[in-house]
Parts: structure tokens; C-alpha cells; sequence
């Protein structure tokens, strides 16, 4: 059994395949990514890469080349158990970036303060070295900059820091320029820069000239292609609602033809829902929570009535403030009132409700249409309208009244103040 | 004359309206040809309601060259049509709407009611708002007090109205005329909660008449009032 685990253990490692790291890395990503090939802690990697530095350089060659040729991808840090096994404690105080970058920042002013007391300036060779490590710091930046782009797309997180890209990649190129530049200047004499740089200023443009629009072109459509994305989505999402509210709520009335009451309740609840969906500023139409502000509770007070007793009411909301204890309590009486208004006033047509937050009061109107009806004459064991809403009110500091309108029907009206402004 | 108004009245709808002769010219515009079609068999009875539907139109261009050439009493225009929407058809008829001699009037009629469609149609000059939801008779009432110069309100857009003149802010001086007055502001407190004219002019002890001229006013203020405010009101309400 343990021997079976251990050959899985080792088969392990020819699964695994050369990438540079993305993560955790300082430079390319090479000395990481190898480190999690070969199972080897990162900091040998780096010192070996650092001591072939010395000898003639080689070190640089091959990190180029491997920068080159390996592609970008995740395996330095997401690399197989084993390692992470054997020397848990030591990678991981390596990722944590003080100690690792402080000691690798002392490595390289130690490194540079002796390449330039090694390099004579005044011989021949000499001369050569400042403009080629220009050059070299200019590639190193723009083919970071090239791996980040790459790294951007599977990610996308690179869309905020785009502005930064940008100028690390000028710079870059900046740098390289300078380098020719210099390059081109350190064999002739000095007078000679001018026309140098404006030599390469000249291919710059040129390059910038024929390449621009083509890459314009490519933005352009990389933009469109977008849009059209989003656009699609965009479809698909209204196409998804329409199709689980909408046609389900069409194959019911299809199916509840010949009850008219079910029939107007149903498209009622679809249209109000819809129109949520359709015409809220933030759209989403779905928060069944609780109601946060008087609008948003009335609003629902209001639907649900409507939904229970398939009558439909007219809402109007002027002002808004958060609802505190009073004003539920106020809520309360609201909907005992539209639900009196419903049941009782509900043939005369559509029930309104008024709501308006005017300073520190708070009024709340409910009408129907229906026949009126006389408290007095309502008997004493009826306790809906005296103590659901007179009471209530006047329990929590608040007055309701109740008056027969002018032309029929019935208006309950509830002022409250607000417990705090 | 007295023959013609016998007839109708005789056939069916000696109810619809005390005056029968009255007539009014309309012109519908909404990008829906079923809706079209639906409001004209409710309301384009000539006989019975009164309203001739002269023209028809499906968008913005449309609408522009039917209204010019039909010179319609009223237009129902839909707040969203192709081609700018209602908004752009107010902004390209303003000079009809401005004419001395039978202006042109808009009564939008819209299934949105979203707080800036509304408002918008209203700044851009129509004389009044109901939704699609509304009954037929009213409709053709709606109509004709569009025609007679009065302004439509329905219950929503007088809570809109109140929501875009409330603000809690004490007012500067040179903005009064902009401000509602008490009585405007009862007025479209009682629209608001659903009262007719004539309710609100008993419950207020004025003339339907006088309902009428406050109603009116109102509407005069909300086209005239600053952009500040309005915009300001938009704001809060993340509409813009």
C-alpha cells in the first residue's frame, strides 16, 4: 500500500512540465518555474544563475534563453505536494517578500558595485558595456511587459494598472533606444549624438508610422468584439428572464382561460414584476428581503395585497425615508387598511395608495371606490378597523381617520411621525 | 345639425359625452401596430367618442411628417420610439406646439412608468401622461382635456411632480417662481391619492374650474422650472 503511494510519488514528477512562474517571481519567472520542476528550493536556482553571472556572463545567456523559449505559465508556485512537503517551512518564508527581495536587493548592489569596479571604462571593451546594459534593462522591461499582457488575459486583472503598463513599456523602449543610440554614438565622436538620436527617432516613427494602424485597426475590432459580447450577454439574460417569468406566466393563463380572476392575477403579478425588472435604476427587481424604507415597504405592502385579492392597486410614493419602529408599526395599519380597501372596495376599480415622507411626517392614504361603510354601524366584536388601525396608530403615537369621499368610497388616512429624523 | 347629434346620440352612446358634436383630430404614434390598432378600434369610433384618428406613425421621422401634414388636434405619443423617442418628436414639433392658432397638443401615453420618462416628456412640452393600463373612456377623456388646453395628470405623475419639487433644502430667493404654491401643491396631493377634479373641487371648496388653472400651473412650472433642480432631483434618484 505505501509502496503503491510512494510510485505514484514518483511518477508524479515526469507529469510535470517546464513553465515559467507567474507567480512569485522577480524577473522572468525562470529561476521559480525551474525551482518547481526540479523540486529544488528557489534560492539555489538564484544563487546558481547569480555565480554563472560571473563566469563570462553565461548566466544572463541562459536565463535569456529560457526566458525565450519556456513559456509563461503556473509552475513555480503551484507546484506537485512533494516539495511543498519536504521543505515546507523555508518556501514558504521565501514567498513572504522582505527577507527574500532584501537579501536579493543587497546581492545586487554588491553584484553591480563589483561589475563596475571590474570594468575599466577608458578601454575599448569598456565602452561598450554602459549602452549593452541599457539595452539589456530596456528588453528585460518590455518582455516582462509582454508576459503581464499574456498573464492579463487569462486573469484579467491587468485592466486596472493599465496606465503603469503602458509607461513601464515606454520606458522600456526609451531605454533600448538610448542604448543604440549610445551605442552608435560611442564609435564616433560625440558630436555625433544629435544625429544619432535623431537617426532613431526617424526609425521609431517610421516603425510607429507603418505598425499604427494596423494596431488601431486591431483595437478597434478587439473593442467591437467586446461590445458585441456584451451585448450578447445582455440578450441572453433578458431572453432568460422573459422566459422564466414571462412565457410561464402565459402558459398559465393559457391553462386558467376561462377563471378571469386567476387570469388578472396572474398578469398582474408578471407585469408588476417585469416593470421592476424593466425599470428600476439598479435592475435586479428580485431582493424579496425585507424592506428597508418606507417606499419599499409599501410597495410590497401593496403587492402582496394585490396578489391575495386580485385587486389592483395603484401606488404613489412621494419621498422616501428608512423605516424605524413607528413607521412599521405605521406599515401595519397600512396594510390592514389596503386589505379592508380590497376586500370591501375592491369592485369600484383600482384601490389607491398614497404615501408621502413630508419633513418629519409621515402620511399614508388608502382609497377605494367601493360603497362606503359606517364605523359606527360596524359591530363591537369587529376589531379590524378599530384596533388594527385606529388603535394601532394611536398606540405608537400616530392618528388615523376614516371618512367616506365625495362620490363614493372609502379613505383610511394615517400620519405618523418619525421617531428620529 | 340637431339631426346629426340626434343620430348619434340615438345609436348606441347617448352617455359618452353631453356634447356629441365635439370632435377631435388625433394623430397616434407608438412603434406597436398591434397597440395602434388596439386604441383605434377602442377609441377611433368616431360616431361614438368623438375622436377621428387621422394619422398613424411608427417613429420618430414618421411622426414628424404625418403631424405636419395631418395638423392633428391631439397626438397619444409613446415615450419610446426609434429614432431618438417622444422626447425628440416634442423637440421637433415645438413650433406646432408654440402655434397660436390650433397648437398641436401631446398627451403621452406610455406603458413606462419610469420617473424620467415621465418627467421627461412632460419638460419636453406634452400636456399630460397615462399609462397604457388606462381604461378607453378614460382615455378619450384624457384626450379631450388635452384638446381644451387642460392638463392630464394621472395619479403617478403628480407623485412624480411632488417628488421633483420637494426639496427639503430651504429655497433661494430668485428660484420662488419655480415653487409650487400651497394650494398647486394640495392639488397634486389629492390627484396623487387618486380623487378626480370634480372630488378635489369639493374637497377643496373651488370651481373645477379653479382645479383646472392650478393644474395647469403646475404644469407650466415643471416645463419652465430650472434644469438645477430638476437635475438635482435626478441625481438623488441616480436617474442621470
Amino acid at each position: 500500500m505505501s509502496a503503491a503511494a510512494r510510485v505514484t510519488e514518483t511518477d508524479e514528477p515526469p507529469v510535470r512540465r517546464l513553465y515559467r512562474s507567474a507567480d512569485g517571481r522577480w524577473l522572468g519567472g525562470v529561476a521559480r518555474g525551474l525551482a518547481g520542476h526540479l523540486g529544488l528550493p528557489v534560492v539555489w536556482v538564484r544563487a546558481l544563475f547569480v555565480a554563472l553571472f560571473f563566469t563570462e556572463g553565461l548566466g544572463v545567456l541562459l536565463y535569456a534563453v529560457f526566458w525565450i523559449v519556456v513559456p509563461l505559465g503556473v509552475g513555480g508556485r503551484a507546484a506537485p505536494r512533494p516539495v511543498f512537503e519536504i521543505t515546507p517551512d523555508g518556501r514558504r518564508r521565501l514567498r513572504k517578500p522582505d527577507k527574500g527581495q532584501v537579501f536579493a536587493l543587497i546581492a545586487l548592489v554588491i553584484g553591480s558595485v563589483a561589475l563596475i569596479g571590474k570594468v575599466n571604462v577608458d578601454n575599448e571593451s569598456g565602452r561598450y558595456i554602459w549602452p549593452l546594459l541599457l539595452i539589456a534593462v530596456g528588453v528585460v522591461l518590455v518582455w516582462r511587459q509582454a508576459d503581464n499582457a499574456r498573464r492579463a488575459s487569462w486573469t484579467e486583472s491587468g485592466r486596472r494598472r493599465r496606465t503603469f503598463q503602458l509607461v513601464r513599456g515606454l520606458v522600456g523602449v526609451a531605454l533600448v533606444g538610448t542604448g543604440l543610440a549610445v551605442f552608435l554614438v560611442v564609435r564616433g565622436s560625440i558630436a555625433q549624438l544629435g544625429t544619432a538620436l535623431t537617426a532613431a527617432v526617424a526609425v521609431l516613427t517610421g516603425i510607429a508610422l507603418l505598425a499604427g494602424p494596423w494596431l488601431v485597426r486591431m483595437s478597434q475590432d478587439l473593442t467591437e468584439e467586446r461590445t458585441m459580447r456584451i451585448r450578447a450577454q445582455e440578450r441572453a439574460e433578458v431572453a432568460a428572464h422573459v422566459h422564466d417569468s414571462v412565457l410561464h406566466t402565459l402558459t398559465l393563463i393559457q391553462r386558467n382561460a376561462d377563471d378571469a380572476g386567476e387570469v388578472r392575477r396572474l398578469a398582474r403579478a408578471q407585469e408588476r414584476e417585469l416593470r421592476n425588472w424593466l425599470y428600476k435604476p439598479e435592475g435586479t427587481g428580485r431582493d424579496e428581503e425585507e424592506p428597508a424604507t418606507l417606499a419599499e415597504a409599501v410597495k410590497k405592502a401593496a403587492a402582496e395585497v394585490e396578489d391575495m385579492h386580485g385587486v389592483p392597486l395603484e401606488v404613489v410614493v412621494v419621498g422616501d425615508c428608512p423605516l424605524d419602529e413607528k413607521l412599521t408599526a405605521q406599515m401595519q395599519a397600512a396594510r390592514e387598511a389596503m386589505v379592508n380597501a380590497a376586500k370591501y372596495g375592491g369592485e369600484g376599480g383600482a384601490v389607491q395608495v398614497f404615501a408621502e415622507v413630508e419633513g418629519r411626517m409621515v402620511f399614508v392614504s388608502v382609497r377605494d371606490r367601493g360603497p362606503g361603510f359606517d364605523l359606527d354601524a360596524v359591530p363591537e366584536d369587529r376589531m379590524g378597523v378599530r384596533e388594527s388601525i385606529i388603535g394601532r396608530m394611536q398606540r405608537n403615537g400616530g392618528s388615523a381617520r376614516l371618512r367616506s369621499v365625495p362620490g363614493g368610497g372609502t379613505e383610511v388616512e394615517l400620519e405618523m411621525e418619525r421617531a428620529d429624523g | 345639425m340637431s339631426d346629426e347629434t340626434g343620430a348619434a346620440a340615438g345609436t348606441e352612446a347617448g352617455a359618452t359625452a353631453p356634447g356629441t358634436e365635439r370632435r377631435v383630430r388625433v394623430v397616434l404614434v407608438d412603434d406597436h401596430r398591434m397597440f395602434r390598432t388596439g386604441v383605434q378600434a377602442e377609441i377611433g369610433r368616431t360616431e361614438i367618442t368623438g375622436v377621428e384618428v387621422v394619422g398613424e406613425a411608427a417613429d420618430v421621422d414618421q411622426a414628424v411628417t404625418v403631424i405636419n401634414a395631418t395638423r392633428p388636434e391631439v397626438v397619444l405619443l409613446d415615450v419610446h420610439l426609434p429614432g431618438g423617442g417622444g422626447v425628440e418628436v416634442l423637440r421637433r414639433c415645438a413650433s406646432l406646439m408654440a402655434a397660436a392658432e390650433d397648437p398641436v397638443r401631446f398627451l403621452a401615453l406610455s406603458v413606462s412608468d419610469a420617473a424620467e420618462d415621465v418627467i421627461g416628456v412632460i419638460r419636453g412640452g406634452a400636456r399630460g401622461y397615462v399609462t397604457k393600463t388606462i381604461t378607453g373612456t378614460d382615455l378619450v377623456d384624457s384626450i379631450f382635456r388635452v384638446q381644451e388646453g387642460d392638463a392630464v395628470f394621472s395619479p403617478r405623475l403628480a407623485g412624480f411632480v411632488l417628488d421633483a419639487f420637494a426639496s427639503t433644502d430651504a429655497p433661494p430667493v430668485d428660484e420662488d417662481m419655480d415653487r409650487l404654491t400651497q394650494r398647486e401643491r394640495e392639488v397634486l396631493r389629492l390627484i396623487a391619492r387618486g380623487y378626480a377634479y370634480k372630488e378635489i373641487a369639493k374637497q377643496l371648496y373651488i370651481s373645477v374650474k379653479t382645479v383646472e388653472s392650478h393644474v395647469s400651473a403646475v404644469l407650466r412650472k415643471l416645463q419652465l422650472s430650472n434644469r438645477h433642480e430638476l437635475t438635482r432631483w435626478a441625481t438623488a434618484r441616480r436617474l442621470v
